[in-house]
């Protein structure tokens, strides 16, 4: 398939992998955060990590739009469409979050909510013009990618003067998540999460440009490098960030300079300033409260906002007490340290919202790359037996420990 | 969804053969609160929860038990004649579109049918169907998706012989609901079963994988795209019957309708006892059914066919099978795409094009797009 084969090519790939080998210095080591879901899913599906030399070792980050909405905002989702006038639009990977009561939009759904799947905020759109008679409620969802559609489905309904068209607003922000793991004791203090960089998504990076990363390569002193999404980027993007670690380096580079500038796109952001601000605070699963971190509907546009229509109040409700989403969303765990991961917790029936998503950490790892906690002479394990200097003062250095339950 | 009965799935014991990692406890179905939801006629493992813990504890015996896609039975002896094997299949249709590139629902249902039949290595021989149509339905559609159904059966030589017609109040059906049933013969000295892959043994594929699935959802509501894919829909039982003819030992024969391959492969592993590794590379996909999954956020090797089959034979069959499949006009594109290996977990592994390797799991619910 032209422009998509070229970028799995099996044989750049060991060509790059070569020069990766070459780069590491011996007995150093590399932890890199992919940052987003996008990322983790191609690692796994492409078997990437099969490629990268010991001493690099990838933690998966929280940038998975669904994995990080927190249970409350489902529940408020759920009671919404359970409304008799509502339709509610939803992406489909929402369907089946958990919420509470054992409930999700699949169940609501089963016990004859009208939900429907779309795959945009103009397929909601569509259906609220095709219903005059029902209220059509669009959850809208996602990073900096999926903003400025829902944005402009508003403006189209403004201009239409749509009176049936409302959105449930849980747009999130990715520099704000960036910064409260950059600012959590475990990586500032505790040295729990070793962090020598990040992989930033190229996605997010079309619309906010590569500037707002500047602050972290300067504040933080971490490398970013802006990556694509096919397995070349990423395999590139860890060259990229190997040579600025043993150079010492901490600069924003872009991988993806087949569609990254500076800037991002103008328009798009635009759209998004119109039509949303930000909020105070807003919970995120895993970081829990993260102020700034999110968007609600501007008051001139506050006639197509759910949460006003409906009178909905947030209410937290906590994770289930095994789940160890959260502390897999920070990097401070793998999925199989989890000890509902493989279990109880299967993409079948999941009880945290990383075994949701094919995105989630925990489904790329249940997915594609459990096989790997069966084999003995295990790469990752001779890995994880390494000491890490530098880090001494923790106490467990989870993201690089030895699979401990191999059967 | 796309069609398939239910034996296959039997074959998974759950919770305690469950292939994973950590052997665990998995939730058991919840018949006193529980609803019925998508995921349960998705192809996946929660469907298969469900036909194990409720279908397979009922209605529990020996033909069941085979697991898969049809039942073989020894025909009771009558008079003094050789009884011999029949083979008996069903298949419900719930389509929709009802009408897609490349078929319908009646040509679907005798498809379906006939090829559940042929993956024993029978003869199909006549079919029942079974009509369940909702107040409303306009006569023409239905004039249309029967003559289309007549078509199917005579080309494929296998005529529907009783049936059934059923009409339920507007609201209470989808247009038009059919369910067939299928018999057939196998011939002596033939035993395909999804449990007899053996370490060592070669995996073939008889054609391009997702073409049914990409030109359904090509055509489902929201989801309009243009392609000029067509749905692979068509009988079986010729292919069949030229690669028993060439190796009548073959191991394993299956068509991968709903689920995809994926889910075909990991049912002859668990069915087996045995893992299957294939090559990315050797897993023929049209472009075009790649560039739709591609965007759509799907996986080809998980989206169904209506048109393939997979099959498994040893070793030193697999060329002379390979050269009778694609001597045949629907095993053309036949491809040797893996072999099985010894596995007690019995994972199906794939190693990448791009050079790695992951495993390839039951499909989760249904194949949900992903958003970004």
């Amino acid at each position: 398939m032209k422009y998509v084969d070229e970028f799995r090519d099996g044989e750049l790939a060991r060509r790059i992998a070569a020069r990766l080998a070459r780069a590491v210095e011996p007995g150093r080591r590399y932890n890199f955060m992919e940052f987003c879901g996008g990322h983790t899913h191609a690692i796994s599906r492409y078997g990437v990590t099969d490629l990268l030399p010991q001493g690099v070792n990838m933690i998966h980050g929280p940038g998975c739009p669904v994995c990080v909405l927190p249970i409350g905002r489902i529940d408020n989702a759920i009671e919404i469409a359970g409304r008799p006038e509502v339709i509610l639009c939803t992406y489909a990977d929402t369907m089946r979050v958990p919420a509470s009561e054992r409930l999700s939009l699949m169940k609501a759904k089963a016990r004859g909510a009208d939900i429907r799947m779309v795959y945009s905020a103009a397929d909601a759109l569509r259906i609220a013009r095709e219903n005059p008679k029902r209220e059509i409620v669009f959850f809208a969802i996602g990073f900096e990618t999926t903003t400025p559609p829902t944005a402009l489905a508003i403006l189209e309904a403004d201009r239409e003067d749509l009176a049936n068209f409302f959105v449930f607003c849980n747009h999130v922000l990715t520099p704000a998540a960036i910064s409260n793991i950059l600012e959590s004791p475990q990586v500032r203090d505790i040295g729990t999460v070793p962090l020598d960089g990040f992989v930033g998504p190229a996605h997010v990076s079309c619309v906010i440009g590569s500037q707002p990363y500047e602050f972290f390569a300067e504040e933080y002193q971490k490398p970013v490098v802006i990556a694509g999404f096919e397995p070349l980027d990423v395999m590139q993007a860890v060259l990229m960030l190997v040579t600025q670690v043993n150079e010492g380096r901490a600069e924003v580079e872009n991988e993806f300079t087949r569609a990254v500038t500076p800037e991002g796109n103008v328009r798009a952001k635009a759209l998004v300033a119109e039509v949303f601000e930000l909020r105070r605070s807003f919970e995120w699963r895993g970081l829990g409260e993260v102020p700034y971190s999110a968007l609600r509907i501007k008051p001139r546009y506050g006639r197509f906002d759910a949460e006003a229509r409906y009178g909905i109040t947030y209410k937290s409700v906590p994770d289930n007490k095994a789940c160890e989403c959260g502390a897999i969303l920070r990097g401070a765990k793998r999925p199989q340290d989890c000890k509902v991961f493989g279990t109880v917790c299967t993409p079948e029936n999941p009880i945290g919202s990383c075994m949701v998503s094919s995105e989630g950490a925990c489904a790329a790892y249940y997915t594609y790359g459990r096989f790997r906690d069966l084999e003995p002479d295990n790469r990752k394990s001779a890995k994880g037996a390494e000491d890490r200097e530098g880090v001494s003062e923790s106490e467990e250095p989870v993201s690089a420990q030895q699979p401990s339950r191999v059967s | 969804m796309f069609s398939r009965n239910f034996a296959p799935f039997a074959l998974l014991r759950f919770p305690s053969e469950m292939s994973q990692v950590k052997k665990g406890y998995i939730r058991p179905v919840d018949f006193k609160n529980g609803r019925v939801d998508m995921t349960h006629g998705g192809g996946g493992r929660a469907m298969a929860q469900l036909i194990d813990e409720l279908f397979l504890a009922a209605f529990d015996n020996e033909w069941l038990r085979q697991m898969n896609d049809q039942a073989v039975f020894a025909v009771p002896r009558a008079s003094g004649a050789s009884g011999g094997r029949m083979v008996m299949a069903t298949d419900s249709h719930v389509i929709s579109p009802l009408f897609f590139p490349g078929g319908d629902i009646g040509s679907l249902s005798v498809h379906g049918t006939v090829n559940d039949v042929a993956m024993s290595g029978a003869r199909p021989l006549f079919l029942a169907a079974s009509f369940i149509l909702e107040e409303g339905f306009p006569l023409a559609d239905l004039k249309r998706i029967v003559e289309s159904m007549a078509r199917a059966s005579q080309e494929a030589r296998v005529p529907v012989i009783t049936g059934d017609t059923k009409v339920v109040e507007q609201g209470n059906g989808d247009g038009v609901f059919i369910t067939t049933t299928g018999v057939g013969v196998v011939p002596d000295g033939v035993e395909v079963s999804g449990d007899r892959a053996r370490p060592g043994d070669k995996v073939l594929v008889s054609g391009t994988m997702g073409d049914h699935g990409v030109a359904i959802m090509s055509f489902r509501e929201n989801l309009e795209f243009e392609t000029s894919i067509r749905s692979d829909t068509a009988a079986l039982h010729g292919l069949v019957a030229s690669m028993v003819a060439a190796v009548p030992g073959i191991h394993c024969l299956r068509d991968p309708t709903r689920g995809g391959l994926a889910a075909t492969l990991n049912e002859f592993a668990r069915q087996s006892g045995v893992g299957i590794r294939i090559w990315e590379r050797a897993v023929p996909v049209r472009p075009e059914v790649n560039a739709a999954c591609e965007f759509l956020g799907l996986d080809p090797l998980y989206v169904a066919n209506e048109g393939k089959l997979v099959a498994i034979c040893a070793p030193e069959d697999a060329e002379r099978l390979l050269d009778a499949m694609r001597a045949h006009p629907l095993g053309a594109d036949a491809a040797i795409i893996g072999d099985v290996i010894e596995d007690p977990h019995q994972f199906v592994q794939m190693e990448t094009s791009f050079g790695g390797s992951r495993v390839v799991d039951w499909l989760s619910g249904e194949q949900l797009p992903r958003i970004c």
